[in-house]
């Protein structure tokens, strides 16, 4: 549990992973580019051509190791994944939890908070380090209206109530999010969040780091032997992983949004790099999602202080460590879901 | 008597002896589970290997024996388990249990290889008295006798065993010494569940300073 393990991504269009031993490899025309022992592995993603032989995906089973493939544009198609943990005890806990309508309501809440908090830190930080730059007295405008939601959160107990205040959070906050993007370029301007597909290369970055994220929280919730499809503020809709996507909420502002404003306002990711298809949907070329898969792989190296549990750790395993600290939550352990608050 | 279904893995017993709460989350709640048994599994594998002890003439020697018993409904895996000559012409059955560590001060140990001997003569018919740890660490072997306090201290830890897993309930983590050197800490999490952390005091002081 103390050690990190690496999600290994493959992009190579065309490659072949198989098992070798107790090793995982990785061809690419007939080289072997890649062997990582299994139990160094916490995960494989596979984007577009990509074949896995299935040897190498009963080793993954046995070893716990997930095998998620998606299309090469980030688009979810299937898992394989072995037997779940068996903790029945904790899921059955988990639907009476999201079953009763007050105790689904205060966890919804607890998500919410993280994601709003979070949200408002994003907003802080780039009043702080470029306050000169932008709209700042708009931008204040959203972190005084985020303040005020999260005040509003724990009056209500209503679950239509709480997802009314996320919602107009949520448009403050993509409302003011272009003044976050400081790097000049016109090719970045940000006029709103749509996703299906993404319009413009600013949603395309942030739909493909929420992706990537939300893989990352489903694969923790699994390990844990949370059922990552019954969620609390996401309600159940087959096919739609509701727990993960509730978990998602408090880690899209300060990883996938920060890291999405780094990689433009460093250059790391640039203009032409994306591509317009005919339909108007905007896509990544090549080495441009390599460069945002390397630097999402970076960033979960980071070390941080875990501000509930107040040790540090890298921030990849904050995952796991936040599902842990749900599971605790739902068995009693705790007296709530502590978010990761971030500062 | 159990039925086969209701057997329990004699490991739980150690489990239980050492911290109820790991004993619930690896039996109960089966949380990372996996990672205890693939251990576990290795360093069995490394145990195999290992040449801690002379085996004298006429002593048989049988590694990864299968061992279950009805009556304490138990199941598992001996190490190493010697065959020694009895004065009967027939073999008197040794288990011999390997500890990467030192000799612990609580019963864990004596009372797994008790039950690793319970399980043998329920199998074999025949009496087991005796039996030996050795302590990698050390590299130290102790005899163990099987006398009637040992057996009775292991039978009451079987049934104690079965009515904690049957209830269901994981016990409050207390955060000690013990915390340091448990497979289980990550998904425990001791110093914030032993209700001393709370997460309400967390929420408010956090928002209170944006
Ligand atoms: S971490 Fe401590 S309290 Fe938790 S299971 Fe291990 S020994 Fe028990």
């Amino acid at each position: 549990m103390k050690r990190h393990l690496n999600t290994l991504y493959v992009t190579t269009q065309g490659a072949y992973l198989f098992k070798d031993g107790e090793t995982l490899a990785v061809k690419v025309e007939e080289t072997v580019r890649l062997r990582l022992p299994i139990h160094t592995v916490a995960g494989v993603v596979c984007f577009g051509q990509v074949s896995v032989s299935p040897f190498l995906l009963g080793h993954c089973a046995e070893n716990n190791v997930a095998v998620s493939f998606l299309t090469v544009n980030g688009k979810f198609l299937a898992k394989v994944q072995g037997p779940a943990s068996g903790n029945v005890l904790l899921r059955r806990q988990q639907y009476r939890m999201a079953d009763d309508t007050a105790t689904c309501a205060a966890t919804a809440r607890f998500f919410l908070t993280g994601k709003l908090a979070n949200a408002r830190t994003v907003l802080l930080r780039a009043l702080r380090d470029h306050g000169e730059k932008i709209d700042a007295s708009a931008v204040r405008r959203v972190v005084d209206r985020l303040s005020q939601h999260l005040t509003g959160l724990e009056a209500r107990s209503d679950l239509d109530a709480l997802r009314g205040l996320e919602g107009d959070a949520a448009h403050a906050y993509y409302g003011v999010f272009d003044q976050l993007i400081v790097s000049c370029h016109e090719a970045f301007r940000f006029a709103g969040r749509n996703r299906r597909p993404p319009l413009d290369p600013v949603n395309c970055l942030l739909s493909f780091l929420y992706t990537l994220l939300a893989h990352d929280v489903r694969s923790a919730l699994e390990t844990t032997g949370l059922d990552p499809a019954v969620g609390f503020l996401h309600r159940d809709r087959p096919g739609r992983p509701g727990l993960a996507l509730d978990m998602m909420e408090e880690f899209r502002p300060f990883f996938a949004d920060r890291l999405a404003l780094t990689l433009i306002n460093l250059g790391r990711v640039r203009p032409k790099g994306f591509i317009t298809a005919e339909t108007g949907a905007v896509l990544m070329d090549e080495a441009t999602r390599k460069e945002v898969l390397i630097a999402y792989q970076e960033r979960k190296q980071d070390v941080v202080e875990h501000p509930f549990l107040r040790e540090k750790m890298p921030l990849g395993l904050l995952f796991h460590m936040q599902a842990t600290l749900f599971a605790r939550y739902v068995r009693g352990d705790l007296d709530g879901y502590p978010p990761l608050l971030w500062k | 008597m159990f039925s086969e279904e209701a057997l329990l893995p004699i490991s739980a017993l150690q489990h239980l002896l050492f911290c109820r709460r790991q004993c619930a989350l690896i039996h109960i709640e089966r949380a990372w589970a996996e990672n205890v048994f693939t251990v576990q599994g290795g360093i069995l594998h490394e145990r195999a290997h290992e040449q801690g002890y002379e085996s004298h003439d006429g002593i048989r020697v049988a590694r990864a024996v299968s061992l279950r018993s009805l009556q304490l409904g138990l199941t598992g895996v001996a190490d190493v388990v010697e065959f020694h000559p009895a004065s009967d012409g027939l073999e008197t059955a040794f288990p011999v249990e390997y500890k990467r560590g030192r000799p612990k001060a609580e019963a864990c140990d004596t009372v797994q290889l008790c039950a690793q001997a319970l399980c043998l003569e329920e199998m074999l018919g025949r009496p087991v008295p005796a039996g030996a740890l050795f302590y990698g660490r050390t590299r130290r072997r102790l005899g163990v006798a099987f006398d009637a306090a040992l057996r009775e201290t292991t039978q009451a830890a079987c049934q104690d065993l079965h009515a904690f897993i049957r209830a269901g309930l994981t016990p409050e983590a207390m955060y000690d010494s013990r915390c340091a050197s448990c497979s289980m800490e990550g998904a425990c999490l001791p110093r914030a569940c032993g209700g001393k952390r709370s997460v309400r005091t967390y929420l408010r002081q956090a928002l209170e300073t944006p």
